[in-house]
């Protein structure tokens, strides 16, 4: 059951990334403060994703002591992080507004929760590698 | 009551009632400005490593010119967008604009990528 919700999410996210202007057919147009507000959520998502992906470019130019490969790995895993994070502001847009067009409830998500966790970890593993010394 | 209540710029072009008293335009022009902000310290670390890189020649000018580009881009729709909000009640987002800004957002870690490969 799962599995089929899942995949039928899949090919509608995938429908509504090559056309989305279909969004605007289909219900009502909302209030405009709404639609604004949908957006203003939008750019801070996308400002977290900007945020990791200068993580990224700050990592691999403000800790060069630390050893190459945990360099390396650190600065990639934030910059897959933050096109992720734009990824899923723009699905979570189109979705947000397409709701509201409908009337129906906004969709929930496990995302924000998943970033907090691995945020959380990272700073961890940083504090412990700061504390062994490995960056300076 | 109501009727009395003296009407700011009433006379001018746009009447004060087509303003939302929530200052929902103004907020969301706000945020788009914040976000070039974020955009422009991303392009400036990008810029500081290709610094770094010079010795690299040809590709490190290639990714320069790219990096400009995409952050280019990237503001000059931000700033049709909050031209957008100068009037009372703006148009909704273009998807076409989302797309765009995720696609440069993209554009900056494929970058990043690329200098790191580099490096």
């Amino acid at each position: 059951m799962r599995r089929g919700g899942g995949l039928r999410a899949a090919g509608e996210a995938v429908r509504l990334w090559v056309a989305p202007a279909r969004v605007r057919e289909e219900g009502t147009t909302p209030d405009y403060r709404f639609s604004l507000a949908n957006e203003r959520t939008f750019l801070a998502w996308l400002r977290t994703g900007l945020a990791l992906i200068g993580g990224g470019f700050a990592v691999d130019q403000f800790l060069p002591r630390l050893h190459g490969t945990l360099r390396v790995s650190f600065t990639v895993v934030l910059l897959v992080g933050g096109g992720l994070c734009a990824l899923r502001a723009v699905n979570h847009w189109v979705r947000c507004e397409r709701a509201m067009r409908r009337g129906e409830d906004l969709p929930v998500s496990r995302f924000p929760g998943a970033l907090a966790l691995a945020v959380g970890l990272f700073a961890a593993a940083v504090v412990v590698l700061v504390l062994l010394g490995r960056t300076n | 009551m109501e009727r009395e209540r003296p009407v700011a710029g009433g006379a001018g072009p746009r009447p004060a009632s087509d303003r939302d008293p929530g200052l929902q335009p103004e907020r969301t022009r706000l945020a788009w400005r914040r976000t070039t902000l974020s955009v422009t310290v991303v392009a400036l670390l990008a810029g500081r490593q290709l610094l770094r890189n010079a010795e690299h020649g040809a590709a490190v000018a290639a990714e320069a010119v790219l990096t400009g580009l995409v952050w280019l881009g990237f503001v000059v729709l931000a700033h049709r967008r909050m031209r957008a909000m100068a009037s009372g009640r703006p148009p909704g987002l273009p998807p076409r604009t989302a797309l765009l800004l995720i696609g440069c957002t993209l554009a900056l870690a494929l970058c990043g990528a690329a200098i790191l490969l580099q490096g």
